[in-house]
């Protein structure tokens, strides 16, 4: 076994809302949690679909943004020093003969924990991918949905696709490094902050930057190396010399490896049982909106009452034998020490 | 109340609909092959259909929450709306829209 191996109590798969409430109930039982979310922050839905809307059904908050609550969630379980890996898909668990798990990323980290929490939400958040035939083919060589490094893009031909932020902030950090630069967005209306909008129409007016109104229509090239883009125009369609394409159309909810995990699935939801949220495999639990029993709620709210529940059962697995005092946070002076609030 | 829908594979169906519902519940509740991911929030933009050109001007515009929504998917036309967006009303009996190959659930998309 390699040296990089996490030991952990808890494994949380999904930094969404509800996964970030059960590190709370598993901090007040002394339970030590990694969390892992293919997002680069948490908040999951809350921070990716709406982090400007209000929310109107968390008890005791009359009315709390996604973003907010995301944050007041980070604030509230901060005295537990839970450790966050982001960017990262977990991809397989596997369970181990002394009845613990071993959870291996897409980046080949390694995790041994005797509890796993899968918290998915509605699954692993990607990259729409722009319906244009064969593009499967140029993925990971000419046709990249994030930028990790921009030296990768340097003297390069680019097409960024998109009227949001990432399509936005892309062509303005791109653009002194790249050979050229042709934005493509469908109208011509932005929805990125209006200070990106500005500065991209100063690039263009320069020459800098290309704007194109229209959408992809194909693309041009052999073995993945992209030559040319072709564009749907409102004057017919045109050809951009192009070596990397970058669409930025946003992300969507993909169940992902959850499927392969062998839980009992209904309907590409997790089947629990709701005395503690376990799942078919003991040991692992399934919280929020991944899970499904009769009557269960797509909420915020229910999630958190499941992590709650799903706390005691995971302290009973971590430290067998153990007897657990069931104490209000109000009252329990040994809790307020953990929250460090006394 | 009915409304025709052209799925993905060029099939057509006749669907029933009820007034007050959203085009893209009718859809979704009669099992088509239609992701509506955010539930009907405007917020996912994986309910996209073409509307019939004929019916286009029957509709309410869209709003520019709609249009924000529009740019997150790259098969859009000048008939493209989020049919989560298009409250069903007598007005709109007989309503005939494709759905888009960008509302596909997972299974069925590339
Ligand atoms: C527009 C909109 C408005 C809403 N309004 C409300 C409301 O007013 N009140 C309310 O209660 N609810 C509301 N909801 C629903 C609410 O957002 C969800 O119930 C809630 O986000 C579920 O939380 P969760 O933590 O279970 O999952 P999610 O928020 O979906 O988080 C799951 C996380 O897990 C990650 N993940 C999944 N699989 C993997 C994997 N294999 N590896 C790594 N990471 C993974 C995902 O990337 C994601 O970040 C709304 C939803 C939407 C879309
Ligand atoms: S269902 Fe999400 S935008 Fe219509």
């Amino acid at each position: 076994m390699s040296g990089n191996e996490i030991v952990t109590d808890v494994v949380v798969i999904g930094a969404g809302p509800v996964g970030l409430f059960a590190v709370f109930e598993l901090g007040l039982l002394d339970l030590k949690c990694h969390l892992i979310d293919i997002l680069d922050r948490p908040g999951g839905q809350c921070a990716e679909l709406y982090p400007e809307k209000p929310i109107y059904d968390i008890p005791g908050f009359p009315v709390v943004t996604g973003q907010a609550l995301t944050d007041n969630l980070m604030q509230q379980i901060e005295p537990f020093g839970p450790e966050f890996h982001f960017n990262r898909m977990v991809n397989s668990i596997e369970k181990l003969e002394d009845g613990s798990f071993r959870l291996v990323t897409d980046a080949d980290e390694v995790f041994l924990t005797k509890v796993v929490v899968v918290a998915a939400g509605g699954g692993s958040f990607q990259p729409k991918r722009p319906p244009v035939p064969g593009i499967e083919e140029y993925e990971g060589k000419s046709v990249f949905y994030s930028v990790r490094q921009m030296e990768a893009f340097r003297g390069e031909d680019l097409v960024i696709v998109g009227g949001g932020d990432s399509a936005l902030d892309w062509t303005l950090n791109l653009a002194p490094l790249a050979k050229s630069v042709t934005l493509v967005h469908r109208r011509d209306d932005f929805r990125a902050a209006p200070a990106s909008v500005n500065e991209m129409r100063a690039l263009v007016a320069k020459g800098e930057v290309d704007l194109k109104i229209g959408q992809i229509a194909g693309l041009d090239g052999e073995n993945g190396q992209l030559s040319a883009v072709r564009l749907k125009t409102a004057d017919g369609e045109i050809s951009v010399p192009a070596t990397r394409l970058l669409p930025f159309f946003g992300l969507t909810m993909k169940l992902g490896p959850v499927a392969d995990w062998g839980l009992e699935l209904n309907d590409n939801l997790i089947a629990v049982d709701t005395e503690e949220f376990s799942t078919s495999i003991p040991g692992i639990f399934a919280i929020g909106d991944i899970n499904h029993y009769p009557g269960k709620l797509k909420l915020i709210l229910s999630g958190f009452h499941e992590g709650a529940l799903m706390a005691q059962a995971a302290k009973r697995i971590v430290n067998p034998g153990e007897r657990v005092v069931f104490q209000y946070t109000t009252s329990s002076t040994k809790l307020q020490k953990k929250l460090g609030v006394v | 109340m009915k409304i025709h829908v052209t799925d993905q594979d060029g099939k057509q169906h006749e669907l029933e609909a009820l007034e007050g519902w959203r085009v893209m519940e009718v859809i979704r509740d009669w099992d088509l092959n239609i992701k509506a991911e955010c539930g009907g929030s405007c917020a996912c933009a994986t309910c996209h259909v073409y509307v019939d050109p004929d019916w286009l001007q029957k509709l309410a515009p869209a709003t520019d929450e709609e249009e924000d929504m529009l740019d997150t998917v790259g098969d859009v036309e000048d008939n493209s709306r989020l049919s989560c967006q298009i409250l069903m009303s007598d007005d709109l009996d007989g309503l005939k829209i494709t759905l888009a190959a960008s509302a596909a659930k997972d299974e069925q998309a590339a």
